[in-house]
This record gives C-alpha cells, sequence and structure tokens, in this order.
C-alpha cells in the first residue's frame, strides 16, 4: 500500500485551515496567553487600517461570523430577523463569549445592518470599546483625506488609552513596513491563482489568506512566504476549464463547500474574498505622516466594492476590468441573503454583464448553508453552456 | 429645552376654521408640490432628488432647484395602493425580494416612464445622497446608471459609540466641521455648473432664516403632544406635518405652515382637545407605520383609545430637526455645516445609539409604552430595534411591543397576527396600569 506523504504545502494549508475556520479562535487564545498584558482589538468586515492596532502592540482580528460553525442562538433575539446571517453570528460570537478576549470591537459604514452592530455591541457588551471608525463615504470629497486622517488618529487615541502606552510614528511605520509585505505577499498569491490556477485553487489561496485574520501578520508573512515557496513543486496539470471572477463575498464568507463546487466546474481567476485584506494595492508610503499615508491609501491606492461609492471607480467598470485582467471568460455574480448592497449591485452587474455579452451566473447564498445540491447543477449547467455554445 | 408657553388663544368662532388646518393646509400645499414637479417633468426645469435625511434643501433651494423625495414618493405609492405593481416591475428587472420596498417601487415607477399616481416625475439633473442611511447611496447609483446625472453623497460623521459626543470648538468636532463645510461648498460648485446659475449667498442666508423658524415651532409642536390629551397623532397626523416639514423646508411657506401648526396646536391644548375620544394609552412609535394598510394600521392602535404622542421617526426622518436648529445667518456656511453636523448626528443617534434618550422620552411624553414596528425593507432603523427593547425593558422597565410587516410591501402584512399581538400587549397594559392606580392609592 502506498504511503500518503504530506506534502510541505499541505501542512501549511492545514494549519491555516484549522486556525481560520475554527471558531473558538484558539490562535487567538494562544497569543492572548503568551502576553498576558496584550491586548486583541476586533474590527467587523470590510476594511479596517489594523496597523493602527498593530502599532499598538495589539492583536487585530477579523470578525466575520461563524458560517455554519455557530447556531445565532442568544444574537437571534437581538437582531432584526431581516438582516444577513454574517451579522447574527458575529454577535453570536460574542454573546456566547467566544471573542470575550477582546478589548474593543470596531465596525465601518459599509451597510446600516454593521453601523448597528456598534450600538447592540455597546449595549451588551460593557467594559468594552464599541465604536464605529467612520470611514468617509464622500470618497471624492477634497477634504476626505485630511478627516480620514484625523479620524485614524481619534482611533489611535483609543488604542493608546486600551494599550496604556504611547503609539510613536516609528511603531507605526513598522506596521505598515509589516503590512506592505503582507500585501506584496497576497498578491503573489493571487498572481499564482490568477495564471496558474492547476497550481493554486481559490479555496487554498483563501485558506491562506483568511489564516491572517487571526494572528500577527509578522506570522502570516512567515506563513505566506513558505507556502508561496511551495507553489511551484506542486503537482497539477492544466486542463480545459472555464475562467471565471467570483464576485460577491467582500463581506459574508460563501461557505468553502460552496468555493469548492464552482472550482470543481471552473477555475476561479479571481475574485473579492477578503478584499479588505487586499483593499490597498500599492504599498503604503513608509515615509512622512503615516497616519496621512494610510488615510491616503484607504482612497487613492485601492480596490473596489459594492459598500464604497467613488465616481473614480464605476463598479461595473471596475469588474469587467477585473474579468479583463484575469482573463477571466465569465462571471459568478454571488450574493448573501438580506445583504442591500450586495443585492443592489449584483443587478448593476448583470446588466452590464448582459450588455458585454459576458456569461454570468447568479448565486445567492448564506454563509451558514449546508446543502448545495441545487447549486451544483446551476453551475454546472452554467459552465456546459459555455463549453458547448 | 425651555418649557412651552401657550400664546394667546384665538377667538371661539375660529374653532372650525383652526382643528384640522394643519392637515388640510398640508395635504393642500403636497398637491401644490406634486402638480410643481408635474410641470418641472414637462418644461425639463433643473431638479434635484433628495432625502428625507439630510435633505440640503438650505442650499439647493438657493438655485431654484426642484426638489423630488423619492421616499415620498414610494411612501405615496403604498398609501394609494398601488406599490406592489411598481415592485413587482423592479421585481422582474432584476432586484430581490430582500431589497428595501421604497427603492423597489421607485426603480418601477422609473422603468414606467416616472408615472406616479401623484402626477410625472421630472428627471434628477442633481441627486444628493447623505450617508444618514446607506441604501441611499446605492440607491442614488441606479439614477446615475439610468440618467447619468450628477451624485453628490453628503457625508455627515454620525456618533463613534454609546457615550461618544463631541462639542462644538472641540478638535473632534471640528475636524468634522471641516470635512461638512469643504463638501457644502462643493455641493454649492455642483449646482452652480448643473444649473448654470449663479450661488447667492443671500438666498442661502433666506433660507436658513426660514428653517430656524420652521424648527423652532416644529420643536413646540411636538412638545405640545407632552400635553393630556395630545393634540395630534404622531404617527398619523405627523405623517403630513413631516410631508411639508421636509418638501417646503427652507421656504416662507414652510416657515408660516409650521407657525400655524403651532396655532393650532395650542388652540387645541388650551381646550383640551384630542385626538380621540378618550385617550386611554399613550404610545411611543419606533420605526415608520405599514403604509400599505395605514389606516388599518392606525385603527388597530385606536380601537384600544391609543395615541401615538410621539415617534422616533419624527425625530430622524425629520432630519434632526425636533430639537430646533439654530443657524447663524450671519456665517452661513460654516453654520449651516456645523448645524449639520448636529442635527444629522442626532438623527442617525436617534437609529443606532437610542436606548437612553429614547426612556427620557418616554418619560417626557407620558408614554405607557413603546411600538417597535420592524420593517423588512429598513434595516436602518430594524437591526437594533429588538435590542433596544431589550434594553428599554429589561433596564428601565418601559413596556414596549413588536411587530413586523413592512412599508410598502403589502405581501409582508398579516392583520392577524398583527391584532393578536397588539390586543395582548393592551390587555397587559391595561392590567398594568389598573396595579399602577391601585398602588398609588395606597
Ligand atoms: S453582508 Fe451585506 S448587509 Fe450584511 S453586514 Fe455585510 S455588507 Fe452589510
Ligand atoms: S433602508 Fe430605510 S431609510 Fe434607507 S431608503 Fe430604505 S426605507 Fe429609507
Amino acid at each position: 500500500m502506498a504511503v500518503q506523504v504530506r506534502s510541505a504545502f499541505e501542512a501549511i494549508l492545514e494549519e491555516c485551515s484549522e486556525l481560520a475556520e475554527d471558531v473558538t479562535y484558539p490562535s487567538v487564545r494562544r497569543w492572548r496567553e503568551d502576553h498576558p498584558a496584550g491586548h486583541a482589538v476586533g474590527h467587523f468586515q470590510v476594511y479596517f487600517p489594523e496597523e493602527l492596532i498593530h502599532a499598538a502592540g495589539m492583536l487585530p482580528v477579523t470578525l466575520m461570523g461563524a458560517g455554519s460553525r455557530l447556531e445565532a442562538k442568544q444574537a437571534d433575539s437581538h437582531i432584526g430577523s431581516f438582516v444577513c446571517s454574517i451579522c447574527r453570528t458575529s454577535l453570536e460570537l460574542g454573546f456566547s463569549g467566544r471573542v470575550g478576549f477582546l478589548d474593543a470591537f470596531y465596525t465601518t459604514p459599509i451597510c446600516d445592518v454593521a453601523r448597528n452592530l456598534a450600538g447592540i455591541w455597546g449595549r451588551n457588551f460593557k467594559g468594552m470599546t464599541a465604536e464605529i471608525l467612520y470611514l468617509p463615504q464622500h470618497a471624492n470629497a477634497k477634504q476626505a483625506v485630511p478627516y480620514l486622517r484625523d479620524e485614524y488618529a481619534r482611533v489611535l487615541a483609543e488604542l493608546e488609552r486600551i494599550s496604556g502606552r504611547p503609539i510613536e510614528e516609528a511603531d507605526l511605520r513598522r506596521s505598515i513596513s509589516v503590512y506592505n509585505e503582507n500585501r506584496r505577499l497576497l498578491r503573489e498569491l493571487y498572481r499564482y491563482k490568477r495564471e496558474t490556477p492547476w497550481l493554486l485553487s481559490t479555496t487554498e489561496a483563501y485558506l491562506l489568506a483568511k489564516a491572517g485574520t487571526v494572528m500577527p501578520r509578522e506570522d502570516h508573512n512567515e506563513i505566506l512566504r513558505s507556502a508561496l515557496a511551495e507553489i511551484p513543486n506542486r503537482e497539477g496539470r492544466r486542463q480545459d476549464r472555464v475562467r471565471v471572477v467570483f464576485e460577491g463575498g467582500f463581506c459574508e464568507q460563501p461557505p468553502l463547500d460552496m468555493l469548492q463546487l464552482v472550482e470543481e466546474a471552473c477555475y476561479i481567476v479571481d475574485d473579492d474574498l477578503l478584499i479588505g485584506m487586499r483593499w490597498i494595492v500599492e504599498d503604503v508610503p513608509e515615509t512622512g505622516d503615516p497616519l496621512y499615508a494610510l488615510a491616503e491609501s484607504y482612497l487613492e491606492r485601492s480596490t473596489y466594492s459594492c459598500v464604497q461609492h467613488d465616481d473614480r471607480k464605476p463598479k461595473e467598470e471596475m469588474l469587467l476590468r477585473r474579468v479583463a485582467e484575469s482573463g477571466a471568460q465569465a462571471v459568478i455574480l454571488a450574493a448573501a441573503k438580506m445583504c442591500e448592497p450586495g443585492l443592489d449591485e449584483q443587478v448593476a452587474y448583470s446588466k452590464t454583464l448582459e450588455e458585454k455579452k459576458i456569461p454570468f451566473l447568479l448565486l445567492d447564498f448564506e454563509e451558514k448553508m449546508t446543502a448545495f445540491e441545487r447549486m451544483r447543477m446551476e453551475v454546472e449547467t452554467f459552465v456546459e453552456s459555455i463549453l458547448f455554445d | 429645552m425651555p418649557e412651552m408657553s401657550v400664546t394667546q388663544a384665538p377667538a371661539p368662532q375660529r374653532q372650525g376654521e383652526l382643528l384640522g388646518r394643519g392637515r388640510r393646509d398640508g395635504n393642500r400645499l403636497f398637491k401644490e408640490w406634486y402638480a410643481e414637479l408635474d410641470a418641472a417633468a414637462e418644461s425639463g426645469d433643473p431638479s434635484a432628488y433628495v432625502f428625507v435625511m439630510g435633505s440640503a434643501a438650505e442650499v439647493l433651494k438657493a438655485f431654484d432647484l426642484n426638489l423630488v423625495f423619492p421616499e415620498i414618493n414610494s411612501l405615496q405609492m403604498a398609501v394609494r395602493k398601488v406599490s406592489l405593481e411598481y415592485l413587482n416591475k423592479a421585481e422582474d428587472y432584476g432586484y430581490s425580494t430582500d431589497v428595501c420596498g421604497y427603492v423597489k417601487a421607485d426603480v418601477g415607477m422609473h422603468l414606467d416612464g416616472r408615472k406616479h399616481p401623484n402626477g410625472r416625475i421630472p428627471k434628477p439633473s442633481i441627486v444628493v445622497a447623505t450617508n444618514m442611511c446607506n441604501t441611499y447611496v446605492k440607491w442614488v447609483e441606479i439614477w446615475q446608471r439610468m440618467y447619468g446625472c450628477k451624485v453628490f453623497v453628503l457625508d455627515i460623521p454620525g456618533q463613534r459609540g454609546i457615550g461618544w459626543s463631541t462639542e462644538p470648538g472641540s478638535d473632534q468636532f471640528e475636524n468634522d466641521r471641516r470635512y461638512v463645510q469643504s463638501q457644502l461648498e462643493e455641493l454649492i460648485e455642483a449646482c452652480v455648473a448643473v444649473t448654470g446659475r449663479p450661488f447667492k449667498i443671500e438666498r442661502l442666508q433666506e433660507n436658513l432664516a426660514h428653517v430656524n423658524r420652521m424648527a423652532a415651532d416644529w420643536s413646540a409642536v411636538l412638545k405640545l403632544n407632552q400635553n393630556i390629551p395630545a393634540p395630534f397623532n404622531a404617527m398619523a397626523d405627523g405623517l403630513t406635518y413631516m410631508g411639508v416639514l421636509s418638501a417646503y423646508r427652507g421656504t416662507e411657506t414652510g416657515a408660516r405652515y409650521m407657525a400655524e401648526l403651532r396655532e393650532e396646536m395650542e388652540y387645541k391644548v388650551r381646550h383640551g382637545i384630542g385626538t380621540i375620544e378618550h385617550e386611554r394609552f399613550r404610545l411611543h412609535g419606533v420605526g415608520p407605520a405599514c403604509y400599505s394598510y395605514f389606516r388599518r394600521f392606525l385603527e388597530l392602535f385606536q380601537d384600544w383609545g391609543a395615541v401615538y404622542v410621539n415617534s422616533e421617526y419624527l425625530a430622524y426622518a425629520g432630519g434632526g430637526l425636533d430639537l430646533g436648529i439654530q443657524f447663524d445667518v450671519e456665517r452661513p456656511l460654516e453654520s449651516l455645516a456645523e448645524q449639520l453636523l448636529i442635527t444629522g448626528r442626532r438623527s442617525m443617534s436617534n437609529m443606532f445609539f437610542s436606548q437612553d434618550q429614547l426612556a427620557d422620552t418616554v418619560r417626557d411624553w407620558k408614554s405607557d409604552g413603546i411600538v417597535y414596528h420592524s420593517v423588512k425593507s429598513c434595516r436602518t432603523v430594524s437591526t437594533g430595534m429588538a435590542d433596544s427593547r431589550e434594553y428599554l425593558t429589561r433596564i428601565k422597565d418601559v413596556p414596549a411591543l413588536f411587530v413586523e410587516s413592512d412599508l410598502v410591501d403589502p405581501r409582508l402584512w398579516s392583520e392577524a397576527q398583527f391584532k393578536n399581538r397588539i390586543d395582548a400587549f393592551f390587555e397587559a397594559l391595561g392590567a398594568r396600569k389598573a396595579a399602577a392606580l391601585v398602588a398609588a392609592k395606597g
């Protein structure tokens, strides 16, 4: 009997998968044990300038729901019934005590459900800072960057208060540098996905990236470097598969099974999964005022998402560009149930794709869904229609 | 807030003319406003699409732009029982059943050539969305695609968390104010470009002065409802008053209307005139009504002798004018930015962080309980309701009823369910009041 030898890549992937998908947050608990005087700060999707938290010597943790791994037992009586699942299970993480290690929780104005989270969190989890980081919603305003710079300074002051120590410019620059490296590595990961999707699947890339949301970025950089070094040695044969872009995973996370079933039928060559980690698309300047550099980068060196209105980045054009740059033939237009921004955008995207004669498939999902038979059939039929068109 | 003084009562012969004037005049003004929109649709006169929560009317009216309120349009479709037709059109086009019904009813109307049951609606030349509801920003993108019109997001940073506040003059407040003021300057530039008309600061000053008067009277009107019996029903009459407040903000007509409304309400208070014969229960509303079954919605409460004496809706949908506003017309732009920040923030706080001020309002308006009406369309106001209710009943011992339906989607209305819950609530409330009475008698 042949003995299956686990490759170095598989070992890394397994570790990432365990850390990323475990809603008891073992890596964060371990970090807290190792840093008894340390603090952890949670933030909700989509983008948060984690450099601020990192520079304070704290551990940033992204809260993005809990998929089907946690039932929203207590949260359900605290939140409207017409609300997306990610918000319910994120709250349940709080009510069930799973994220009791947090000293602060931040949300941003991506949508009104997310804004409401700050109030619910604050009313229920006393002793924890619960705030909205007011990212500018008028991205084209002349004062948007200076405003945001000062808003970051406000958050920084709160983090200083929590950590009990001042945060120097040098600390911020160091953090920016760590995060710049992280973004470079993630871009590299996406390059593989785009150029040789048979060597790196989207599910794999997703898990490798997601592990970074629950550990210090230096450690994540190490992991990514090791993984990237292994990818060229992987065995994988190019197959004649349809290349698609997966759009609609910017906030609530599609279940892994959903991504896998799409990948069984096609190559996902680009996507907006965990887009917050990759929001800034170039290095943040490591000179000058670091807060200004971060604020400017959020607005001027960034990708797009349906939760940001920016006249310079019409979303349909941005999607078309993503399709063209990744050499995709088709698009999976996903949207989380009850997600107003996602569902609104789905219509706009579909009209444009229709006009441009780019095939697309609409898929509505929920992080907690567990039955995929219908979706599998839809994807297969869609792919066949392209292959035999 | 200073104590309300009731001004000289009018002669009794004027009673017939006075009572119900706010409603009659409100309905008339509304008709006239729709007629103007219809005329603008014909002539192509430039129009601005704006929202009730932060319309920037002070600036837009300085350019004589016609103001279109899509939320009011959608609401009117529901009241006129035609919203489902429009919702169906939007859903056929591709919009999910989970998308805000206000948006869909409006999209349906645009797909139908902007034919509204109240008249034709002009095309947008510019649209202004505040961030008070995030769906506003998604909504304006729809018109931008349809018409290629100028989109302006007026971003008003809100309260950051529970217990957080800033005062004018503080660094934090000034940072936010500078941002808002600079956007107002950009909005003025955009209006000049869109209309081809010059900006006249005196016009802005005049508009600000009108709003000052209107807000002072509006705030007084709301406070008059602290009296027993309450002179108006905040859900029913309040809607008409709010319509005028939005559509005629920044005009002499609007300011006059509100002064006259105040006169009517003062008269009613002086003569102990309420909205129903016997006011048994006083309610505070959180969330809008179900406009598809508006009459029935109201009756289910009135049948129990219940009157809505106040509503959060009057605060947030009134753009935060409920506590008045004080524009300093001598420094118009700076003051506009400052006051927009204060009132806009208050509007948002009423939705996201309302718990403590809600308890105070319930106390001051002598309400017996709160009715939370959670609506599927509006996650902005509905998401945190269950939690706010839990907090208020647990911490502040305020009785509360929680019901669910929608503002414009008649498919989400279930009268039997509504009635059961309402009946049970009033039975319990009646028992509570009786027990309190016995306890008070010792
Ligand atoms: S999934 Fe959509 S509605 Fe839910 S929090 Fe995210 S952006 Fe908001
Ligand atoms: S979500 Fe609520 S506030 Fe926003 S547009 Fe819809 S009904 Fe209006």
